[in-house]
């Protein structure tokens, strides 16, 4: 699978001048996500680290000879200006495909427009299982869906944490109930003993209240699943008062570098300088989450390298303002998936080209995955598949311009499951290495 | 039990923090009838420049101080550059004024500090108090936030019953026309009530930084908390905004415990609505005389 | 002849007036939506919608003097019935749309009953919170109100050969023109003058027999059927009904908008409406102009929104529609009198 890129030499084919997007040259692709906003922190990295991926793509002569010009609009996760921005972006930009946008209220709001006007939604940044809708054949998923985070981290939780009192904070909405639907799959009943919620509408300070009653009801396991504000507005009221149950947190709401600062504050009295805390100890130590590829901690990871590389080369200033993060590696690896799918649907490029080569051909496509895509003509979902990671002191941190983070370990085997009430089963099938011509730069 | 306790605890807590805001409401209101919407976004501006300043080294008192400087010469400049030449005109003109104000402001933090996750230093351990072997849930900073918030409430009080220059203030926003003829600096007074109200909205936003998340929106709905607990107090009255704060702190806190988040915005217009049918015009306000 | 002359063909009767003013500007309309692409399209039948609220905003404000920060809830209302009543029944949309408006008139009543006892600032942070309590429900019962997916609104299929995007404009169209002229037709009716004289004086309209309570209650349920009815002419056109659609800014640029547009005006909204769909489009583009790199380029669209407002303001404080009444009032005129009048120059003069 060393598919190069940049080795196509041959001249496109005349394109049919019915595909919108799709020159002999360029290929224009679109997408809506929150820039501005208080959805913005974190995901507003996640376009430029596309741009970033496509930018080194070009350079190496584009897909068939075409190149990507990828065009992202603020939509600041309100779904009335995400239905007029993508109105605007398939009715006057002419886009080829919605590739990336981001939020479950947002491109619900668009999906029915888009399959009507035969644009691919593809790539939603997303967990919804509501994207596996066979209404809505053109959207696509990418991340695994939050039911499967839920189960994998259930499982965990009944084979490690038996007897112990578990307890839940979700946020309240599609996020948080498809968590604790795959969480209430493996947990029995009995064990759990108190449900918080929070609402991401109205959150301006510590969720003191959820927090309060998790411990009343002596939560020993506590789950989080939390955006990387929550977690942070969830952990400093409970060490305010002395409680600190075992935390289990969803991978959206537990990248160190992103929650790390929320909390450096609480480790200072009042004069120290904001920002820096050492990789050692902290809040985070001990936390269970998931990961679906080797997190920027994992320096050896010859993915680890690329994303590092081609964020460098092509997103300086973005690497120079906070290095390699969660987001920036979602980024490279979903507009990584694209440009795969750009190969095999072939120089004659259409969008149902595209589609075939997605639903034929994604479980061979290469990403930093440790499972392969799903993608198949009765399933709309990306990755299924994650391995359980601790985070310790001991282990390698994951350092940014903004401090040294603590870094995690893999403490289970790579599992795979469906959002449904099927078995989790274990992986043991190969990861892929980025192809030799993509460790090189420039 | 102790739930309720600390339902009460974190209720009050909150309500400190709204108070806070609502004192810079009602310093504004009471001084030039006006409701600054941009006040909590001043008071969030102010908190990142000292968030730069700390940054740079500067101690954590430096900054606080400089900041609240700051925030008297940002509330004056406001006053003095954007609300003065609209003054005579239709009453909803400064209101937009104030509402650009806050959208310039966000988009002046957003731009400069980015979205980037960060924190900010608290001026005292967050560590709950002990009191023998069990752990309250309000911290040493929670208490320097009660005691900065009386301090505050206190400082106008004195300011607006006991000394000349309150009760120029109160003249020149009861009738500007009969303060000019007494002689009262009507424009300056009105210049100054928006810059000691600024202290107090940069005050606010020091206060809550440190347990909230930290960027340009932190302080939207502190504000709509904030103006609640001000009316509630009734939009005249320092203590108003005090008890208006706290009562609207715990409503939102029982009701978010004990029937669930997401209905605490329900809870705090019923106990709006509930609180105005009483009394209109606030629960401290003097019931105003009406001319025929 | 001369303009004087022509005012003999302006029917006197201001109903008339009013509906053939809006036959004119529908028959412009036409012909502008056969022109403009179909995106285009599309927006002009956003500007109508938000006409449509924005008319409601200027009764209540302009007219009767209610500040309202929770308009947006009003539009949440009005959309959310219109989704309800399409998921669970199957009637016909026009009826469907008549219902939001008067669920939505329903919930004005509500708000409008202890809004009779506030004044000003008092008002404006009861609305404020109503603004923010209203989504907050469909928040909390995610399977009657479709949680984050929303509720799907099928928009009625098109006649003819008529283009779908076309359609749903001209239904959108048709509503504001029918609002505004019965909006116009009751600001110039004894219902106007009541609410005027409300506004201006409680006590002497008291004295003169008009009910102070009642009126400003129907001043607030009309301008929230108004607002209903925006929020489900914009859900059906956009096709979803999301709570994330009516945040607490949605009520605020609504407030501003009207005022920018020219409060208590009619034709004022129609500014309104458009800078309320542009705005956003026009910053954007201009603070792509500076190439300052995506993260601040986007917010910089956001201090343009903000300083615009505040310069706006400050230019105009009567508004956009104030400010070209004044121009048109002050326009150079020879031989009138006018002090502004330059010495005369010899020109032939029609009579």
């Amino acid at each position: 699978m060393g598919c190069a890129l940049g080795v196509m030499l041959v001249p496109a084919t005349a394109q049919a001048a019915s595909t919108p997007g799709v020159t002999s040259t360029s290929i224009t692709i679109g997408a809506t996500v929150p820039l501005t906003g208080p959805a913005a922190p974190g995901y507003d990295e996640i376009a430029p680290a596309m741009t970033a991926t496509f930018a080194w793509a070009n350079a190496h002569g584009g897909v068939d000879g075409r190149k990507i010009n990828y065009t992202y609009l603020d939509d600041g996760y309100n779904p009335a200006n995400t239905a007029t921005l993508t109105r605007q972006l398939v009715l006057q930009d002419n886009i080829f495909a919605d590739v990336g946008s981001l939020g479950t209220p947002t491109q619900s709001a668009v999906q029915s427009f888009l399959n009507q006007q035969k644009v691919p939604q593809l790539f939603i940044e997303s967990g919804c299982n509501c994207w596996n809708n066979p209404k809505y054949p053109l959207s696509l998923g990418w991340q695994p869906p939050y039911t499967i985070d839920g189960k994998i981290l259930g499982a965990y939780i009944k084979s490690n944490f038996a007897g112990k009192k578990i307890g839940y904070l979700s946020q309240a909405d599609e996020f948080g109930q498809d968590v604790v639907k795959g969480l209430d799959m493996e947990i029995p009943a009995s064990s759990v003993v108190s449900r918080q919620t929070y609402d991401v509408a109205t959150l301006a300070g510590p969720l003191s209240n959820q927090m309060a009653a998790l411990k009343a009801a002596g939560a020993q396991v506590v789950v989080l699943a939390t955006i990387p504000a929550a977690t942070a507005l969830a952990m400093l009221p409970a060490a305010v008062i002395g409680y600190s149950p075992q935390y289990v947190v969803d991978s959206v709401g537990a990248d160190a570098p992103t929650v790390g600062p929320l909390l450096a504050s609480f480790a200072q009295k009042g004069g120290a300088s904001a920002g820096q805390v050492a990789a050692a100890g902290g809040l985070l130590n001990g936390v269970i989450t998931t990961a679906y590829f080797a997190p920027e901690s994992d320096t050896t990871n010859s993915w680890v390298q690329t994303e590092k590389k081609i964020l460098q080369t092509y997103a300086p200033s973005l690497y120079a303002k906070a290095g390699l993060d969660g987001n920036d590696q979602y980024g490279v690896a979903l507009a990584y998936t694209f440009i795969q799918a750009l190969q095999k649907a072939g120089k004659n490029l259409t969008r149902q080209s595209l589609m075939n080569a997605i639903n034929s051909q994604g479980h061979s496509f290469i990403t930093p995955g440790f499972v392969p895509l799903s993608y198949s003509s009765s399933t709309h979902f990306g990755f299924e598949g994650e391995e359980v990671v601790k985070l310790e002191s001991s282990a390698p941190p994951a350092v940014t311009p903004t401090g040294s983070w603590i870094g995690g370990v893999p403490v289970g085997p790579v599992e795979t499951t469906s959002p449904g009430s099927g078995p989790i089963k274990k992986y043991t099938g190969p990861t892929s290495t980025p192809p030799k011509s993509l460790s090189s730069t420039a | 039990m102790t739930l309720f306790l600390d339902y009460t605890l974190n209720g009050l807590a909150n309500g400190m923090i709204y108070a806070a805001l609502a004192l810079a409401l009602v310093l504004i209101f009471r001084a030039t009838r006006i409701i600054n919407f941009a006040q909590g976004a001043a008071g969030m501006l102010t908190t990142f420049i000292a968030f730069s300043l700390i940054s740079r080294g500067w101690g954590y008192w430096w900054a606080f101080v400089a900041v609240l400087l700051i925030g008297f010469a940002i509330g004056a400049a406001t006053q003095l550059v954007l609300i003065r030449p609209l003054a005579g005109k239709s009453e909803l003109n400064p209101v937009i004024v104030t509402i650009g104000l806050l959208v310039v402001f966000e988009g002046l933090a957003g731009a400069i500090y980015g979205n980037a996750s960060r924190g900010f230093p608290a001026a005292f351990s967050q560590r709950g108090l002990r009191f023998g072997n069990t752990t309250v849930a309000f911290s040493h900073f929670d208490v320097f936030i009660l005691v900065a918030v009386l301090v505050m409430m206190t400082a106008m009080l004195v300011l607006f019953r006991f000394t000349a220059l309150g009760l120029r203030m109160r003249a020149s926003a009861f009738s500007q026309e009969i303060a000019r003829l007494l002689g009262v600096r009507v424009g300056l007074l009105f210049t100054l009530g928006w810059g000691l109200a600024g202290i107090a909205g940069s005050l606010a936003g020091l206060l809550v930084a440190p347990t909230s998340a930290f960027g340009p929106y932190y302080m939207n709905l502190i504000l709509v908390y904030g103006f609640t607990a001000a009316v509630i107090g009734g939009l005249e009255s320092p203590v108003g905004a005090l008890v208006g704060g706290l009562i609207t702190g715990l409503c939102i806190s029982y009701v978010g415990g004990y029937l669930g988040s997401g209905l605490e915005p329900l809870g705090a217009l019923a106990l709006l609505m509930v609180a105005l049918m009483a009394r209109p015009e606030g629960i401290f306000a003097r019931p105003p005389a009406r001319r025929v | 002849m001369d303009a004087a002359a022509m005012t003999k063909y302006v029917p006197r009767q201001p109903m008339i007036r009013h509906l053939l003013v809006a036959v004119l500007a529908g028959v412009v309309l036409w012909y502008l939506t056969t022109q403009l692409s179909t995106y285009n399209v599309y927006q002009v039948g956003e500007i109508a919608s938000y006409v449509v609220v924005l008319g409601g905003l200027s009764l209540l404000t302009g007219a009767n003097g209610q500040i309202s920060l929770g308009h947006g809830a009003f539009m949440a209302v009005g959309a959310y019935t219109l989704g309800l009543l399409m998921t669970h029944t199957g009637t016909n949309f026009i009826l469907e749309l008549a219902a939001a408006a008067g669920v939505a008139a329903a919930a004005g009543v509500v708000i409008g009953l202890p809004a009779t006892r506030l004044k000003g600032p008092y008002l404006a942070g009861m609305t404020l919170l109503f603004a923010l309590a209203v989504p907050s429900i469909a928040d909390k019962w995610p399977a009657t109100f479709g949680g984050d997916q929303g509720l799907t609104v099928s928009a009625p299929t098109a006649p003819g050969s008529l283009g779908q995007e076309e359609w749903l404009t001209w239904i959108q169209i048709l509503g504001a023109l029918i609002v505004l002229v019965l909006l116009a037709n009751l600001l110039w009716s004894r219902y106007g003058r009541a609410f005027r004289a409300v506004r201006d004086d409680e006590i002497a309209a008291s004295l003169a027999g008009i009910h102070v309570a009642r009126t400003r209650v129907l001043a607030f349920a009309i301008s929230a059927a108004c607002a209903g009815l925006g929020g489900a002419l914009l859900a059906l056109s956009t096709g979803v009904v999301n709570t994330g659609a009516f945040p607490l800014t949605l009520s605020i640029q609504l407030l501003a908008a009207m005022v920018l547009g020219g409060t208590g005006t009619l034709f004022g909204m129609v500014w309104g409406g458009i800078l309320l769909v542009y705005m956003p489009q026009w910053s954007t583009s201009l603070s792509t102009d500076f190439n300052l790199g995506n993260g601040a380029s986007a917010y910089l669209a956001t201090i343009i929104f903000g300083v615009v407002l505040i310069v706006a303001m400050l230019a105009a404080p009567n508004g956009i529609q104030g400010g070209l009444r004044w121009l048109w009032a002050h326009r150079p005129r020879p031989g009138r009198g006018d002090h502004e009048v330059p010495a005369p120059i010899p020109v032939s003069v029609s009579d």
